[in-house]
Protein backbone atom coordinates (compact mmCIF):
# COMPACT_ATOMS: atom_id res chain seq x y z
CA UNK A 1 0.00 0.00 0.00
CA UNK A 2 1.48 3.21 -0.90
CA UNK A 3 0.71 6.27 -3.19
CA UNK A 4 0.83 5.99 -7.10
CA UNK A 5 2.66 8.73 -8.85
CA UNK A 6 0.44 9.17 -11.95
CA UNK A 7 1.80 12.69 -12.65
CA UNK A 8 5.49 13.81 -11.65
CA UNK A 9 4.91 17.00 -12.05
CA UNK A 10 7.61 19.83 -13.16
CA UNK A 11 10.21 18.44 -10.91
CA UNK A 12 9.60 16.79 -8.04
CA UNK A 13 11.75 14.65 -5.64
CA UNK A 14 11.95 13.43 -2.00
CA UNK A 15 13.94 15.24 0.19
CA UNK A 16 14.80 15.59 4.15
CA UNK A 17 17.32 17.29 5.79
CA UNK A 18 20.24 16.85 3.87
CA UNK A 19 23.10 14.58 3.43
CA UNK A 20 26.08 15.08 6.04
CA UNK A 21 29.50 14.37 6.61
CA UNK A 22 30.39 13.30 2.78
CA UNK A 23 31.80 16.48 1.20
CA UNK A 24 35.23 15.77 1.92
CA UNK A 25 34.18 12.40 -0.74
CA UNK A 26 32.96 14.97 -3.06
CA UNK A 27 29.05 14.93 -1.93
CA UNK A 28 27.31 17.38 -0.85
CA UNK A 29 24.00 17.54 1.64
CA UNK A 30 21.65 18.17 -0.69
CA UNK A 31 17.96 18.64 1.05
CA UNK A 32 14.84 20.35 0.65
CA UNK A 33 16.03 23.99 -0.42
CA UNK A 34 13.24 25.81 1.78
CA UNK A 35 13.89 24.04 4.89
CA UNK A 36 11.72 25.54 7.19
CA UNK A 37 8.84 24.50 5.24
CA UNK A 38 9.93 21.20 4.76
CA UNK A 39 10.04 21.02 8.60
CA UNK A 40 6.30 22.78 9.22
CA UNK A 41 5.09 20.15 6.78
CA UNK A 42 6.46 17.35 8.63
CA UNK A 43 4.66 19.01 12.28
CA UNK A 44 1.74 19.48 10.73
CA UNK A 45 1.42 15.96 10.30
CA UNK A 46 2.72 14.62 13.49
CA UNK A 47 5.70 13.49 12.05
CA UNK A 48 9.07 13.98 15.06
CA UNK A 49 11.78 14.52 13.14
CA UNK A 50 12.76 15.16 9.24
CA UNK A 51 11.03 12.69 7.70
CA UNK A 52 11.22 12.65 3.80
CA UNK A 53 8.52 15.14 2.06
CA UNK A 54 7.95 15.55 -1.64
CA UNK A 55 9.90 18.78 -3.12
CA UNK A 56 7.60 20.41 -5.78
CA UNK A 57 8.26 22.74 -8.44
CA UNK A 58 6.26 25.48 -9.64
CA UNK A 59 3.77 22.93 -11.22
CA UNK A 60 2.88 19.80 -9.01
CA UNK A 61 2.32 15.99 -9.25
CA UNK A 62 -0.86 13.76 -9.47
CA UNK A 63 -1.08 10.93 -6.94
CA UNK A 64 -3.11 8.34 -6.08
CA UNK A 65 -3.47 7.11 -2.33
CA UNK A 66 -3.72 3.67 -2.10
CA UNK A 67 -4.39 4.08 1.93
CA UNK A 68 -5.94 6.35 4.43
CA UNK A 69 -2.83 9.61 4.61
CA UNK A 70 -2.72 12.43 7.02
CA UNK A 71 -0.85 15.35 4.51
CA UNK A 72 0.18 18.55 4.81
CA UNK A 73 1.28 21.05 1.95
CA UNK A 74 3.45 24.19 3.21
CA UNK A 75 5.75 26.16 0.88
CA UNK A 76 4.74 27.81 -2.20
CA UNK A 77 1.21 28.46 -2.28
CA UNK A 78 -0.21 25.72 -5.02
CA UNK A 79 -3.79 24.72 -6.64
CA UNK A 80 -4.34 21.42 -4.52
CA UNK A 81 -7.66 19.47 -5.65
CA UNK A 82 -9.51 15.97 -4.22
CA UNK A 83 -11.96 14.90 -6.47
CA UNK A 84 -12.57 18.69 -6.89
CA UNK A 85 -12.47 20.32 -3.27
CA UNK A 86 -9.69 21.94 -2.92
CA UNK A 87 -7.05 21.14 -0.58
CA UNK A 88 -5.89 23.74 2.34
CA UNK A 89 -3.11 24.21 2.49
CA UNK A 90 -0.51 25.02 6.03
CA UNK A 91 -2.82 22.66 7.87
CA UNK A 92 -3.17 19.15 8.57
CA UNK A 93 -5.46 17.50 5.92
CA UNK A 94 -6.73 13.39 5.80
CA UNK A 95 -7.11 11.72 2.26
CA UNK A 96 -8.96 8.01 2.82
CA UNK A 97 -7.94 5.46 0.54
CA UNK A 98 -8.64 5.71 -2.52
CA UNK A 99 -8.17 9.84 -2.64
CA UNK A 100 -6.46 11.02 -5.93
CA UNK A 101 -4.86 14.44 -5.24
CA UNK A 102 -4.17 16.85 -7.78
CA UNK A 103 -1.26 19.87 -7.23
CA UNK A 104 -1.89 22.15 -9.94
CA UNK A 105 0.35 25.64 -10.58
CA UNK A 106 1.79 27.60 -8.01
CA UNK A 107 0.29 30.75 -7.23
CA UNK A 108 3.42 32.27 -5.24
CA UNK A 109 6.28 30.80 -4.89
CA UNK A 110 8.68 28.18 -6.45
CA UNK A 111 8.91 25.14 -4.25
CA UNK A 112 5.95 23.38 -2.31
CA UNK A 113 6.49 20.38 0.30
CA UNK A 114 4.24 17.70 0.71
CA UNK A 115 4.92 15.71 3.74
CA UNK A 116 2.51 12.62 4.92
CA UNK A 117 2.31 11.26 8.35
CA UNK A 118 4.48 8.28 8.95
CA UNK A 119 7.06 9.82 6.42
CA UNK A 120 7.87 8.83 2.66
CA UNK A 121 9.28 5.33 3.21
CA UNK A 122 12.91 4.60 1.75
CA UNK A 123 16.34 3.45 2.19
CA UNK A 124 18.38 5.97 3.21
CA UNK A 125 21.79 6.30 1.05
CA UNK A 126 24.69 7.16 2.98
CA UNK A 127 21.99 7.93 5.89
CA UNK A 128 19.62 10.71 4.24
CA UNK A 129 16.54 10.58 2.51
CA UNK A 130 17.15 13.22 -0.06
CA UNK A 131 17.85 13.23 -3.49
CA UNK A 132 21.39 14.73 -5.13
CA UNK A 133 19.46 14.87 -8.56
CA UNK A 134 23.03 16.37 -10.09
CA UNK A 135 24.98 13.18 -8.71
CA UNK A 136 22.13 10.79 -9.02
CA UNK A 137 22.23 10.25 -5.56
CA UNK A 138 19.33 8.84 -3.26
CA UNK A 139 16.10 7.86 -3.38
CA UNK A 140 14.53 6.30 -6.44
CA UNK A 141 17.76 5.98 -7.90
CA UNK A 142 18.34 9.46 -6.86
CA UNK A 143 15.98 10.81 -9.91
CA UNK A 144 13.12 13.12 -9.56
CA UNK A 145 9.74 11.43 -9.14
CA UNK A 146 8.57 10.13 -12.19
CA UNK A 147 5.02 8.47 -13.24
CA UNK A 148 4.49 5.07 -12.53
CA UNK A 149 6.71 5.47 -8.89
CA UNK A 150 5.44 4.04 -6.02
CA UNK A 151 5.66 6.11 -2.63
CA UNK A 152 5.93 3.86 0.55
CA UNK A 153 4.60 5.90 3.43
CA UNK A 154 6.78 5.14 6.59
CA UNK A 155 4.45 3.52 10.11
CA UNK A 156 2.44 5.47 11.86
CA UNK A 157 -0.37 5.31 14.18
CA UNK A 158 -3.36 7.22 13.62
CA UNK A 159 -3.69 10.81 14.17
CA UNK A 160 -5.71 11.30 16.94
CA UNK A 161 -6.96 14.75 15.44
CA UNK A 162 -9.26 12.95 12.48
CA UNK A 163 -11.94 11.21 14.73
CA UNK A 164 -13.64 9.54 11.27
CA UNK A 165 -12.10 8.40 8.56
CA UNK A 166 -15.28 9.51 5.70
CA UNK A 167 -14.14 11.75 3.38
CA UNK A 168 -11.66 14.57 3.07
CA UNK A 169 -11.05 16.66 6.13
CA UNK A 170 -9.11 19.40 7.36
CA UNK A 171 -8.04 20.79 10.73
CA UNK A 172 -10.30 23.86 11.45
CA UNK A 173 -7.02 25.64 12.27
CA UNK A 174 -3.65 26.34 9.99
CA UNK A 175 -0.45 28.33 10.18
CA UNK A 176 -0.37 31.92 8.29
CA UNK A 177 2.21 31.29 5.66
CA UNK A 178 2.72 34.98 5.74
CA UNK A 179 6.00 34.93 8.13
CA UNK A 180 7.21 31.80 5.54
CA UNK A 181 6.91 33.06 2.28
CA UNK A 182 8.25 36.18 0.44
CA UNK A 183 6.21 38.58 -0.23
CA UNK A 184 8.26 41.59 0.67
CA UNK A 185 10.55 40.74 -1.64
CA UNK A 186 12.75 42.90 0.33
CA UNK A 187 16.63 42.95 -1.14
CA UNK A 188 18.37 39.53 0.12
CA UNK A 189 21.40 39.89 2.79
CA UNK A 190 24.89 39.24 1.17
CA UNK A 191 28.07 38.86 3.02
CA UNK A 192 30.75 40.23 0.90
CA UNK A 193 33.09 37.33 -0.04
CA UNK A 194 36.55 37.00 -0.39
CA UNK A 195 37.01 38.33 -3.73
CA UNK A 196 34.18 41.05 -3.62
CA UNK A 197 37.36 43.71 -3.51
CA UNK A 198 38.46 42.10 -7.11
CA UNK A 199 34.80 43.59 -8.56
CA UNK A 200 35.75 46.88 -10.69
CA UNK A 201 34.48 49.56 -9.08
CA UNK A 202 31.48 50.13 -10.88
CA UNK A 203 30.38 46.27 -10.52
CA UNK A 204 30.96 46.63 -6.78
CA UNK A 205 28.72 49.52 -6.96
CA UNK A 206 25.71 47.16 -9.34
CA UNK A 207 26.03 44.22 -7.14
CA UNK A 208 24.18 46.04 -4.45
CA UNK A 209 22.13 48.04 -6.80
CA UNK A 210 20.55 46.18 -9.62
CA UNK A 211 18.28 44.40 -10.10
CA UNK A 212 18.99 40.67 -11.21
CA UNK A 213 17.12 37.99 -13.07
CA UNK A 214 16.98 34.56 -12.24
CA UNK A 215 17.15 32.75 -15.58
CA UNK A 216 15.25 30.04 -16.32
CA UNK A 217 18.70 27.90 -16.34
CA UNK A 218 18.18 27.97 -11.94
CA UNK A 219 17.86 24.59 -10.67
CA UNK A 220 18.71 22.95 -7.22
CA UNK A 221 22.60 23.15 -7.88
CA UNK A 222 22.16 27.23 -8.30
CA UNK A 223 20.16 30.13 -9.54
CA UNK A 224 21.64 31.95 -12.44
CA UNK A 225 21.75 35.77 -12.06
CA UNK A 226 20.57 37.99 -15.26
CA UNK A 227 21.98 41.19 -15.37
CA UNK A 228 24.57 43.28 -16.66
CA UNK A 229 27.55 41.56 -16.54
CA UNK A 230 29.65 42.39 -13.19
CA UNK A 231 33.56 42.90 -14.63
CA UNK A 232 36.74 42.00 -12.33
CA UNK A 233 39.65 44.39 -12.40
CA UNK A 234 41.67 41.73 -14.13
CA UNK A 235 41.24 38.15 -14.17
CA UNK A 236 42.21 35.93 -11.67
CA UNK A 237 43.91 32.58 -11.70
CA UNK A 238 42.04 30.81 -8.82
CA UNK A 239 42.47 26.97 -7.32
CA UNK A 240 39.59 25.39 -6.15
CA UNK A 241 38.43 25.35 -2.34
CA UNK A 242 35.10 24.70 -1.01
CA UNK A 243 32.00 26.48 -2.16
CA UNK A 244 28.49 26.19 0.31
CA UNK A 245 25.10 26.57 -0.60
CA UNK A 246 24.30 30.82 -0.80
CA UNK A 247 27.74 31.20 -2.32
CA UNK A 248 27.55 33.59 -4.95
CA UNK A 249 30.02 32.59 -7.35
CA UNK A 250 30.98 34.62 -11.15
CA UNK A 251 31.99 32.86 -13.99
CA UNK A 252 33.55 34.35 -16.99
CA UNK A 253 30.49 35.30 -18.28
CA UNK A 254 30.03 38.12 -15.64
CA UNK A 255 26.31 36.67 -14.59
CA UNK A 256 26.66 35.84 -11.18
CA UNK A 257 25.84 32.05 -10.33
CA UNK A 258 24.49 31.78 -6.76
CA UNK A 259 24.60 28.34 -5.34
CA UNK A 260 21.79 26.39 -3.73
CA UNK A 261 21.01 23.19 -1.90
CA UNK A 262 22.71 20.73 -4.60
CA UNK A 263 26.25 23.30 -4.54
CA UNK A 264 29.14 21.58 -5.66
CA UNK A 265 31.34 21.01 -3.23
CA UNK A 266 34.17 22.41 -4.36
CA UNK A 267 34.84 25.78 -7.28
CA UNK A 268 37.32 27.59 -8.91
CA UNK A 269 35.42 30.91 -9.98
CA UNK A 270 35.95 33.80 -8.07
CA UNK A 271 33.65 34.01 -4.59
CA UNK A 272 31.72 37.47 -4.60
CA UNK A 273 29.61 37.03 -2.14
CA UNK A 274 27.90 34.67 0.89
CA UNK A 275 23.77 34.89 1.04
CA UNK A 276 22.76 35.60 4.85
CA UNK A 277 21.55 31.76 5.63
CA UNK A 278 18.29 32.98 6.93
CA UNK A 279 17.70 34.51 3.55
CA UNK A 280 18.63 31.04 1.81
CA UNK A 281 14.63 30.16 2.27
CA UNK A 282 13.69 33.67 0.83
CA UNK A 283 15.55 32.39 -2.47
CA UNK A 284 14.36 29.28 -2.57
CA UNK A 285 10.77 30.67 -3.14
CA UNK A 286 11.21 33.02 -6.11
CA UNK A 287 10.86 31.69 -9.32
CA UNK A 288 13.10 32.12 -13.33
CA UNK A 289 11.48 35.81 -14.57
CA UNK A 290 11.35 37.05 -10.52
CA UNK A 291 14.15 39.76 -9.85
CA UNK A 292 16.31 39.61 -7.04
CA UNK A 293 18.57 42.35 -5.55
CA UNK A 294 21.28 42.64 -2.45
CA UNK A 295 21.67 44.44 0.30
CA UNK A 296 25.22 44.04 2.31
CA UNK A 297 25.17 43.07 5.17
CA UNK A 298 27.66 41.88 8.47
CA UNK A 299 28.07 38.33 9.69
CA UNK A 300 26.90 39.63 13.30
CA UNK A 301 23.87 40.42 11.91
CA UNK A 302 23.57 37.29 9.58
CA UNK A 303 24.05 35.35 12.91
CA UNK A 304 21.48 37.34 15.04
CA UNK A 305 18.65 37.06 12.44
CA UNK A 306 19.13 33.55 11.81
CA UNK A 307 19.24 32.97 15.65
CA UNK A 308 15.94 34.95 15.56
CA UNK A 309 14.28 32.79 12.82
CA UNK A 310 15.59 29.45 14.40
CA UNK A 311 13.89 30.66 17.68
CA UNK A 312 10.21 31.27 16.01
CA UNK A 313 10.50 28.14 14.16
CA UNK A 314 10.99 26.09 17.11
CA UNK A 315 8.48 27.63 19.15
CA UNK A 316 6.13 27.25 16.13
CA UNK A 317 7.01 23.97 15.94
CA UNK A 318 6.81 23.32 19.35
CA UNK A 319 3.26 24.78 19.64
CA UNK A 320 1.88 22.88 16.61
CA UNK A 321 3.06 19.48 18.79
CA UNK A 322 0.94 21.06 21.78
CA UNK A 323 -1.92 21.75 19.82
CA UNK A 324 -2.42 18.54 17.52
CA UNK A 325 -2.10 16.49 20.45
CA UNK A 326 -4.61 18.22 22.65
CA UNK A 327 -7.08 18.24 19.45
CA UNK B 1 54.46 19.14 9.97
CA UNK B 2 55.53 22.51 12.21
CA UNK B 3 53.28 25.10 11.85
CA UNK B 4 51.67 27.47 13.53
CA UNK B 5 48.24 27.31 13.06
CA UNK B 6 48.02 30.86 14.70
CA UNK B 7 49.61 32.46 11.57
CA UNK B 8 46.87 30.57 9.14
CA UNK B 9 44.38 33.10 7.95
CA UNK B 10 40.76 32.08 8.49
CA UNK B 11 37.76 33.59 6.59
CA UNK B 12 34.18 33.09 7.84
CA UNK B 13 32.55 31.91 4.48
CA UNK B 14 28.96 31.62 6.23
CA UNK B 15 27.59 31.87 9.31
CA UNK B 16 28.58 27.94 9.93
CA UNK B 17 31.57 27.57 7.91
CA UNK B 18 35.54 28.66 8.17
CA UNK B 19 38.03 28.43 5.86
CA UNK B 20 41.85 28.09 6.95
CA UNK B 21 43.65 29.12 3.90
CA UNK B 22 47.12 27.29 3.72
CA UNK B 23 48.87 29.03 0.59
CA UNK B 24 47.36 30.14 -3.10
CA UNK B 25 48.66 27.52 -5.56
CA UNK B 26 48.56 24.39 -6.13
CA UNK B 27 51.97 22.69 -4.95
CA UNK B 28 52.33 19.67 -2.93
CA UNK B 29 53.80 20.82 0.05
CA UNK B 30 51.06 22.95 0.73
CA UNK B 31 48.83 20.22 -0.05
CA UNK B 32 50.88 18.22 2.42
CA UNK B 33 50.26 20.50 5.20
CA UNK B 34 45.92 20.82 4.56
CA UNK B 35 46.35 17.06 4.93
CA UNK B 36 48.29 16.99 8.15
CA UNK B 37 45.84 20.08 9.64
CA UNK B 38 42.56 18.03 8.65
CA UNK B 39 43.56 14.52 10.33
CA UNK B 40 44.40 16.73 13.10
CA UNK B 41 41.44 18.59 13.11
CA UNK B 42 39.25 16.03 12.27
CA UNK B 43 40.98 13.42 15.56
CA UNK B 44 40.67 16.15 18.14
CA UNK B 45 37.83 18.70 16.81
CA UNK B 46 34.20 17.01 17.75
CA UNK B 47 31.31 17.90 15.39
CA UNK B 48 33.35 19.85 12.94
CA UNK B 49 33.74 18.31 9.23
CA UNK B 50 36.37 19.21 7.89
CA UNK B 51 37.07 19.29 4.17
CA UNK B 52 40.63 19.44 2.59
CA UNK B 53 41.28 21.22 -0.83
CA UNK B 54 44.55 21.49 -2.76
CA UNK B 55 45.46 25.15 -0.63
CA UNK B 56 42.56 25.46 1.96
CA UNK B 57 40.49 23.44 4.51
CA UNK B 58 37.16 23.98 5.05
CA UNK B 59 35.12 23.52 8.26
CA UNK B 60 31.87 23.24 8.34
CA UNK B 61 30.40 23.28 12.26
CA UNK B 62 27.26 23.63 14.14
CA UNK B 63 26.12 26.93 15.28
CA UNK B 64 23.91 25.77 18.41
CA UNK B 65 27.47 23.66 19.36
CA UNK B 66 29.76 27.17 19.76
CA UNK B 67 27.37 29.62 21.74
CA UNK B 68 29.11 31.71 24.73
CA UNK B 69 27.34 32.35 27.87
CA UNK B 70 25.28 35.22 26.14
CA UNK B 71 23.50 32.30 24.33
CA UNK B 72 25.42 33.69 20.88
CA UNK B 73 27.48 32.08 18.31
CA UNK B 74 31.18 32.86 20.20
CA UNK B 75 33.87 32.67 16.91
CA UNK B 76 36.15 32.59 20.34
CA UNK B 77 35.24 29.93 21.77
CA UNK B 78 35.74 27.64 18.26
CA UNK B 79 38.97 29.72 17.61
CA UNK B 80 40.10 28.22 21.19
CA UNK B 81 38.59 25.01 20.31
CA UNK B 82 40.68 24.60 17.00
CA UNK B 83 43.82 26.03 18.88
CA UNK B 84 43.12 23.26 21.39
CA UNK B 85 42.10 20.34 18.59
CA UNK B 86 45.32 21.54 16.81
CA UNK B 87 48.09 21.25 19.95
CA UNK B 88 46.56 17.93 21.18
CA UNK B 89 47.88 16.22 17.72
CA UNK B 90 51.47 14.98 17.32
CA UNK B 91 53.59 17.24 15.40
CA UNK B 92 54.84 14.12 13.06
CA UNK B 93 52.02 13.05 10.37
CA UNK B 94 50.63 9.93 9.99
CA UNK B 95 51.74 8.05 6.58
CA UNK B 96 49.56 8.23 4.06
CA UNK B 97 47.68 4.96 2.75
CA UNK B 98 48.81 3.83 -0.51
CA UNK B 99 46.10 2.69 -2.93
CA UNK B 100 47.65 0.81 -6.30
CA UNK B 101 45.00 1.16 -9.33
CA UNK B 102 45.26 -0.97 -12.42
CA UNK B 103 44.79 0.61 -15.59
CA UNK B 104 44.44 -0.36 -19.09
CA UNK B 105 46.28 2.43 -21.21
CA UNK B 106 45.45 3.57 -24.71
CA UNK B 107 43.11 1.99 -27.12
CA UNK B 108 39.69 2.89 -26.95
CA UNK B 109 39.64 3.13 -23.05
CA UNK B 110 42.38 5.88 -23.24
CA UNK B 111 41.10 7.56 -26.93
CA UNK B 112 43.63 10.47 -26.15
CA UNK B 113 46.65 9.00 -25.27
CA UNK B 114 48.15 9.46 -28.68
CA UNK B 115 47.82 12.99 -28.66
CA UNK B 116 48.86 13.50 -24.91
CA UNK B 117 52.05 11.91 -26.73
CA UNK B 118 52.33 14.21 -29.50
CA UNK B 119 52.03 17.31 -27.27
CA UNK B 120 54.66 15.87 -24.89
CA UNK B 121 57.10 15.30 -27.71
CA UNK B 122 57.63 11.18 -26.90
CA UNK B 123 56.19 7.81 -27.50
CA UNK B 124 52.86 6.21 -25.70
CA UNK B 125 54.79 3.94 -24.71
CA UNK B 126 56.70 6.59 -22.30
CA UNK B 127 53.76 8.61 -21.23
CA UNK B 128 52.77 5.09 -19.81
CA UNK B 129 55.97 4.63 -18.19
CA UNK B 130 55.88 8.25 -16.87
CA UNK B 131 52.31 7.63 -15.60
CA UNK B 132 53.01 4.75 -13.84
CA UNK B 133 56.58 6.04 -12.29
CA UNK B 134 55.01 8.55 -10.33
CA UNK B 135 53.75 8.32 -6.42
CA UNK B 136 50.55 10.76 -6.69
CA UNK B 137 48.41 12.28 -3.57
CA UNK B 138 44.77 12.85 -3.58
CA UNK B 139 44.71 16.63 -3.34
CA UNK B 140 40.57 17.02 -2.78
CA UNK B 141 37.64 14.72 -4.05
CA UNK B 142 35.01 16.88 -5.55
CA UNK B 143 33.52 17.73 -9.18
CA UNK B 144 31.59 14.25 -8.71
CA UNK B 145 31.16 11.90 -5.70
CA UNK B 146 34.66 10.12 -5.31
CA UNK B 147 36.31 12.20 -8.56
CA UNK B 148 39.98 12.11 -7.27
CA UNK B 149 42.09 15.43 -7.82
CA UNK B 150 45.80 14.01 -7.97
CA UNK B 151 49.08 15.77 -7.78
CA UNK B 152 52.40 14.48 -8.40
CA UNK B 153 51.69 14.10 -12.44
CA UNK B 154 55.41 14.30 -14.09
CA UNK B 155 55.58 17.72 -15.80
CA UNK B 156 56.20 16.70 -19.17
CA UNK B 157 52.96 15.07 -19.33
CA UNK B 158 50.88 17.92 -18.48
CA UNK B 159 48.17 19.30 -21.25
CA UNK B 160 45.92 21.44 -21.66
CA UNK B 161 42.26 20.67 -21.32
CA UNK B 162 39.98 19.64 -24.37
CA UNK B 163 39.02 22.52 -26.21
CA UNK B 164 35.62 20.56 -26.36
CA UNK B 165 35.01 19.19 -23.37
CA UNK B 166 33.08 15.13 -24.38
CA UNK B 167 29.46 14.85 -23.41
CA UNK B 168 30.67 11.22 -21.89
CA UNK B 169 33.08 10.40 -20.36
CA UNK B 170 33.20 6.32 -19.29
CA UNK B 171 33.43 5.53 -15.69
CA UNK B 172 36.32 4.33 -15.13
CA UNK B 173 38.56 6.65 -17.45
CA UNK B 174 41.93 8.10 -16.00
CA UNK B 175 42.68 11.24 -17.40
CA UNK B 176 44.73 14.56 -17.25
CA UNK B 177 44.03 17.63 -17.67
CA UNK B 178 46.54 20.42 -17.15
CA UNK B 179 48.45 19.48 -14.47
CA UNK B 180 46.82 17.54 -12.78
CA UNK B 181 45.47 14.02 -13.70
CA UNK B 182 42.51 12.15 -12.16
CA UNK B 183 39.70 9.07 -12.94
CA UNK B 184 36.36 9.43 -13.40
CA UNK B 185 34.22 7.67 -10.98
CA UNK B 186 31.12 7.39 -13.07
CA UNK B 187 30.11 8.32 -16.46
CA UNK B 188 30.07 12.17 -16.40
CA UNK B 189 30.86 14.90 -18.92
CA UNK B 190 34.41 16.23 -18.77
CA UNK B 191 37.21 17.87 -20.47
CA UNK B 192 40.28 16.23 -19.75
CA UNK B 193 42.54 13.70 -21.62
CA UNK B 194 41.80 10.21 -21.45
CA UNK B 195 44.89 7.77 -21.15
CA UNK B 196 43.15 4.87 -19.96
CA UNK B 197 40.67 3.05 -18.06
CA UNK B 198 40.41 1.18 -14.78
CA UNK B 199 38.51 -1.83 -13.97
CA UNK B 200 38.31 -0.40 -10.18
CA UNK B 201 35.41 0.93 -8.80
CA UNK B 202 35.46 4.23 -7.37
CA UNK B 203 32.59 5.27 -5.52
CA UNK B 204 30.55 2.54 -4.25
CA UNK B 205 26.87 3.65 -2.58
CA UNK B 206 26.77 0.42 -0.67
CA UNK B 207 29.98 0.03 0.57
CA UNK B 208 30.73 0.98 4.12
CA UNK B 209 33.22 3.44 3.26
CA UNK B 210 31.44 4.74 -0.38
CA UNK B 211 34.85 6.60 -1.84
CA UNK B 212 38.02 4.00 -2.71
CA UNK B 213 39.94 6.93 -2.09
CA UNK B 214 40.53 9.33 0.67
CA UNK B 215 41.25 12.76 0.61
CA UNK B 216 45.47 12.18 1.36
CA UNK B 217 46.04 8.75 0.44
CA UNK B 218 48.92 8.32 -1.92
CA UNK B 219 48.19 6.54 -5.54
CA UNK B 220 49.85 4.57 -7.85
CA UNK B 221 48.81 3.37 -11.47
CA UNK B 222 50.02 0.05 -12.35
CA UNK B 223 49.60 -0.83 -15.94
CA UNK B 224 47.56 -4.29 -17.13
CA UNK B 225 46.52 -5.76 -20.30
CA UNK B 226 42.94 -5.61 -21.76
CA UNK B 227 43.13 -9.30 -20.61
CA UNK B 228 43.11 -8.68 -16.98
CA UNK B 229 40.99 -5.45 -17.24
CA UNK B 230 38.34 -7.77 -18.37
CA UNK B 231 39.51 -10.29 -15.53
CA UNK B 232 39.65 -8.01 -13.08
CA UNK B 233 35.97 -5.93 -14.79
CA UNK B 234 34.46 -9.51 -14.22
CA UNK B 235 35.70 -10.17 -10.57
CA UNK B 236 33.79 -6.93 -9.87
CA UNK B 237 30.94 -7.49 -11.49
CA UNK B 238 30.91 -4.88 -13.94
Amino acid sequence: MSIEVIKPGLLTSLQDAGRRGYAQLGLGRAGAVDEPSMQLANALVGNAGDEAVLEITLAGPTLRFQQDAVVALTGGLIEGRVEGQALPAWTSCFLPAGSVLRLGGMRHGCRSYLAVRGGFDCTPVLGSRSTDLHAGVGPLQGKAVQAGDMLAIGEHAAAPWFQSTQGMQALRWGLDPQPWLDYERAPLALLRGHHADALDEASQRALFSQRFMLSKDSNRTGCRLDGAPLQLRQSLELISEATLPGTLQLPPSGQPILLLAEAPVTGGYPRIGQLAAVDLPRLAQRRPGDTVSFRETTLDEALQRLGEREAALRRLLQRIEQRLESA
Amino acid sequence: MTFALADLPIEALAEDAWLLRFGDRIDAAVNDRVHAAAARLQANLGGVECVPAYASLLLRFDVAQWLGDDGRFSAERLRAAIAAAWDAGSLTGKTPREVSIPVCYGGDAGADLHEVAAHAGMSADEVVRRHVAALYRVAMLGFAPGFPYLLGLDHALAVPRRSHPRIRVPAGSVAIGGQQTGIYPQALPGGWHLIGRTPVCLFDLAAASPSLLQPGDHVRFRAIDEREYERLAASAGL
